[in-house]
């Protein structure tokens, strides 16, 4: 059993090293797409992640210049062993030279070393925590499309001035729900508001009943969902149960994806304040890629701020080669060039990247509308205000990362 | 802290509330227990499938709520009776750890099969409209669905206990499981008594996920984390009688809902917590023998 | 009723000899390994799991205990070897110190409790003590929740051995399994075991015999626990993070099913499979949910059809000792 399976490990590897040497042009690159493929994330990143990823190769005009551009798909099932292992197998074996994608803290920041360690470059747009370019930057990473910071005061900031001066939280009990409750808090301060109680959940909740009625009896203007995934989804569906929006207060979810609107239903999900940096239905642009990823995907579903972000973030990439000339394989200074480098594309507009890695970029908050205001499928969002890119994200002098002390 | 009492009254109603779920699945956990001697593992699988089931009901053939509580069960029944006539009754005469493991690996097929097909995110499931808005009760704001759900689980797990305890045919199955051989000797055909308790076990847990199916997401993955918040329940309730199954079901809801109020951060490890503390002073359970 | 071992040992001096030339052979292979361009972060892991696997088997295979919250103890040795090589920075010989005498204590603690019910009650038990420390973790501030502990230093092992060399790393990685597993080997082939095996087949005679059966189990579950915790606290060496991933009840369970496949009550049967899971992973990858299902069909034909696995399988088939 042993040496059989011993056997079938080492023709694999024969296989892949061959793979290797085969590619020794300065004109190829090979792009994983990490993303947890079926579970938790697979409607936010997923399968969706790997097609952006096709179509920024496709449009990025190289490979009517002799490029060869490939791109292989893994699934991380939400674990940092599994992800990492990939990750490592991709850099050491596979020779894929940039990582995208990666949703999911836990896997994002595991990835993030390694690709560090391994000089090839990670352009993540599935991860929420603002780590990736602060405390653990790193000069191979650039983090596109969203982070903690930017939800938590793209939401905070534009509600209290919209007049919800009252704040009550429910806040998954764990680090990433600290995290946004904490930055939130900060903001609404200081735009004048004020947090009146707040409740902590432990994560994976099934039923949120006691802690909303401690929020309804709160009486707050707002209440603040500082939760992801399934317990902001079951959470929103329970206050409407319990009659929360119909009462007059509001709810913001602090992070939230049009899949997630998308299963809620407008019935449920009607009124709800929230930040993304990408809606399809913002212009022509936006709306002709849409159409054409939403032809391509298995179930025709529009793309998220995170499959945008993958896009984008690919675009920037592969003009930056164009402009080296070459792919040189040397990630920190490919990343270094990107930043030095304006971004300009049909879905973010134009922004920058910073020294940290943070690409900047204008967000938007949304309110979901009614299903009578909805025209058909996937019409969901009205545009209530747009944050300005240098407003949206930490300012650099705030930011921990050791980059900026040079 | 300033105790409200208004806000504790509420807890308590909500507590009650996810102590049915607790209660029609450890009482469902009980009865094959009874029978089969096996931990129903995939038990939040089929408690699942029963939500799925009315998911499908109402969205593909347009069969409501009402309905999909009397065929839900069944469907998941037929299906539990199907996975006993096929594989677990294989295992009778083997360690009781086999139907663990065994039931184990099939709630991992079917979630990972809903899984595939569903994605992790859920599905919505309206609320009837015979069920929707809310009673004000003065201390709290009552959704009427909820009210329905205590109710008519009650209802239920009496009528169970009601079947088990005080007919003819609940006798035959006490005493099949207290000496099978005795009772074939009567002419009673003990291992169909078998499949159909399994199938009234799961079909019990199939009931659990229709009611559930309103109030939480229709999602793959709702029975597995639940699940082993019910193991801790029938630890600390024992499993020696259906109607010790029951009580604690409700009890630790409530225990539950106190948690919420008085600190929220303990409430998912509230119940595991009275586990461990029950088997330091009484390690048969509250009501169980030993087993 | 048949006891959940199905593969009975003969003991006895050709048992011994068969063990002797097995653990021969594997060591051999195992010390090949990294010379034949295989990917030595996966024979690595495998041999983290391998142990894991070992120690879970003394308490099924030997004792009769089915412990459904296995992971904890993993998870636990792993956080704590990487809090103290990442925060306290410890060199790893007390990092791996510091890993397993926390499971260690878990273990007692654990231990203490489960051991008061048998057979599925224990299992039950087990599983959700595991969850209570599952959402301790989730919640401790020292396991950064979700995201884990990350980029953990490696390290020099002694002051001079320098672990970030993958070919270095796989031989302390190997030296630790080799030592763990001769540890489980000498246990139950010691009176001690002996005892165990007793116990497993008929606790009442173990005790009228005069045995205080409870001590046995306890110690066999602290020991199992203490070893699991040294395969969790080797793991961190390897992936550099420690994550909820270790502690959540699907490791308990893939935990029992490489054990299960292996063959459980085998000595090496938990090697071979915690190989076959992890390949199985790795090389399946691609396929996503369906990995469960797999695993999940696993489960069910190991128990309907093949409940010796494979190497219980083999050893029958030849009528040895494995």
């Amino acid at each position: 059993m042993r040496a059989k399976l011993m056997a079938g490990l080492l023709s694999t590897v024969a296989a892949l090293t061959l793979a290797g040497a085969a590619m020794a042009d300065d004109k190829v690159v090979k792009i994983g797409a990490l993303s947890d493929q079926s579970s938790l994330y697979a409607d936010v990143g997923g399968p969706g992640s790997t097609l952006a990823a096709q179509m920024a190769a496709e449009d990025s005009g190289l490979i009517a210049k002799g490029w060869k551009i490939e791109v292989i798909s893994g699934d991380h099932q939400n674990k940092p062993d599994i992800g990492s292992n990939i990750a490592r197998q991709w850099l050491d074996i596979d020779k894929v030279d940039v990582i995208v994608d990666v949703p999911n803290s836990g896997v994002a920041l595991a990835v993030n070393n390694i690709v560090k360690e391994k000089n090839a470059v990670y352009l993540n747009s599935g991860a929420a925590s603002s780590d990736l370019t602060n405390a653990q930057c790193s000069p191979n990473t650039v983090h596109w499309t969203y982070d903690t910071y930017m939800l938590a005061h793209g939401t905070g900031g534009a509600l209290v001035k919209a007049g919800g001066d009252t704040w009550y939280f429910l806040t998954a009990d764990y680090a990433f729900g600290a995290a946004l409750e904490r930055d939130t808090t900060a903001v609404i301060n200081a735009s004048g508001g004020r947090v009146v109680g707040g409740v902590k959940h432990p994560l994976n909740t099934s039923d949120f009943s006691s802690f909303l009625l401690q929020a309804q009896a709160s009486k707050a203007k707002i209440i603040g969902l500082a939760n992801a995934g399934g317990d902001t989804t079951n959470s929103i569906k329970q206050a409407s149960e319990f009659g929360i929006v119909a009462g007059g207060q509001k709810l913001a979810a602090l992070l939230l994806f049009i899949s997630d609107v998308h299963a809620l239903g407008l019935n449920v999900a009607q009124g709800l304040n929230f930040t993304e940096t990408f809606y399809w239905d913002t212009n022509d642009q936006t709306r002709a890629f849409a159409k054409r990823f939403s032809e391509r995907m298995k179930n025709k579903q529009m793309p998220t701020m995170v499959h945008a972000g993958v896009y984008a973030a690919l675009v920037h990439y592969f003009k930056t080669l164009d402009q080296m000339g070459g792919n040189s394989r040397d990630g920190a200074k490919i990343v270094e060039k990107m930043k030095s480098m304006p971004t300009d594309d049909p879905l973010f507009g134009k922004g920058e990247i910073q020294p940290n890695g943070r690409a900047i970029h204008p967000a938007y908050l949304f309110e979901v509308k009614k299903p009578s205001e909805s025209k058909g499928p996937w019409d969901y969002y009205k545009l209530v205000a747009t944050i300005p890119a240098d407003q949206a994200f930490t300012p650099l002098a705030d930011s921990k990362c050791a980059l900026l002390k040079k | 802290m300033d105790i409200n009492l208004q806000a504790l009254f509420a807890q308590l109603l909500v507590g009650l509330i996810n102590g049915s779920f607790y209660a029609l699945l450890s009482l469902g956990l009980a009865v094959i227990f009874g029978m089969l001697n096996i931990i129903n593992f995939a038990h939040g699988a089929l408690y699942m499938m029963g939500a799925f089931c009315a998911y499908f009901l109402l969205n593909v053939l347009g069969i409501g709520y009402w309905y999909a509580l009397i065929i839900a069960p069944i469907v998941v029944g037929l299906f539990g009776i199907l996975l006993e006539r096929t594989m677990l009754q294989w295992l009778s005469g083997l360690d009781h750890l086999y139907g663990l493991l065994l039931t184990f690996g099939l709630g991992l097929i079917i979630q990972g099969v809903f899984q595939n097909y569903f994605g992790s995110s859920g599905l919505p499931y309206a609320i009837p409209e015979e069920l929707r808005g809310g009673i004000n009760l003065g201390f709290m704001f009552l959704p009427v669905y909820r009210g329905w759900v205590v109710v008519f689980s009650l209802a239920v797990c009496l009528l169970t206990w009601f079947l088990i305890e005080r007919t003819q045919l609940g006798a035959y199955l006490r005493a099949a499981t207290e000496n099978p051989t005795l009772v074939r000797a009567f002419g009673i055909n003990v291992p169909r008594m078998i499949t159909l308790t399994y199938g009234l076990g799961v079909g019990l847990a199939a009931l659990a996920g229709v009611l559930s199916a309103p109030i939480n997401q229709v999602r793959p993955l709702m029975g597995a984390d639940l699940i082993i918040v019910v193991f801790a329940v029938v630890v600390i309730g024992g499993m020696g009688s259906i109607m010790g199954s029951i009580i604690t079901g409700f009890a630790l809801g409530i225990i539950e809902g106190l948690t919420k109020y008085f600190y929220p951060e303990a409430s998912n490890t509230v119940v595991f917590v009275l586990m461990v503390l029950v088997l330091l002073i009484k390690p048969a359970g509250l009501t169980g023998r030993t087993a | 009723m048949t006891s959940i071992t199905e593969n009975a040992m003969p003991v006895g001096r050709r048992a011994i000899r068969d063990e002797m030339i097995a653990f021969g052979i594997m060591t051999a292979v195992l010390m090949a390994l990294p010379f034949t361009g295989v990917y030595p972060f996966f024979v690595m892991q495998g041999l983290c799991f391998a142990l894991l696997a070992c120690a879970f088997n003394l308490l099924i295979g030997y004792g009769g205990l089915l412990s459904f919250g296995h992971a904890m103890f993993l998870g636990t040795a792993g956080y704590v070897t990487g809090h103290a090589l990442k925060v306290w920075g410890l060199p790893p010989e007390l990092g791996i110190i510091a890993g397993t005498a926390a499971a260690a204590a878990l273990g007692v603690l654990t231990g203490l409790i489960a051991i008061r019910r048998q057979g599925i009650y224990f299992a039950m038990i087990t599983l959700a003590l595991a969850q209570l420390m599952y959402f301790v973790y989730l919640q401790a501030p020292f396991t950064h929740g979700e995201d884990g502990i990350q980029g953990i230093p490696q390290g020099h092992l002694f002051g001079f051995i320098n672990l970030s060399n993958p070919t270095t790393l796989y031989f302390v990685v190997l030296a630790g399994f080799l030592f763990g597993f001769l540890i489980i080997y000498r246990a139950i082939n010691s009176p001690f075991g002996e005892v165990l095996k007793a116990i497993r087949e008929n606790e009442p005679r173990a005790i009228s015999l005069g045995y205080r059966t409870d001590h046995y189990k306890l110690l066999a579950f602290v020991l199992s626990a203490t070893l699991a915790g040294f395969a969790g606290s080797l793991k961190v060496f390897v992936a550099q993070n420690a994550s909820l991933t270790d502690v959540h009840w699907t490791m308990s369970g893939e935990i029992v099913l490489m054990t299960l496949v292996g063959g459980l009550g085998t000595v090496f049967g938990p090697v071979v499979g915690a190989f076959v899971i992890i390949a199985m992973q790795q090389y399946l990858a691609g396929f996503g949910q369906w990995v469960t299902v797999i695993q999940g069909a696993i489960f069910v034909i190991c128990v309907l059809t093949f409940r010796r696995g494979v190497v219980g399988e083999i050893a029958h088939y030849f009528k040895r000792s494995l």
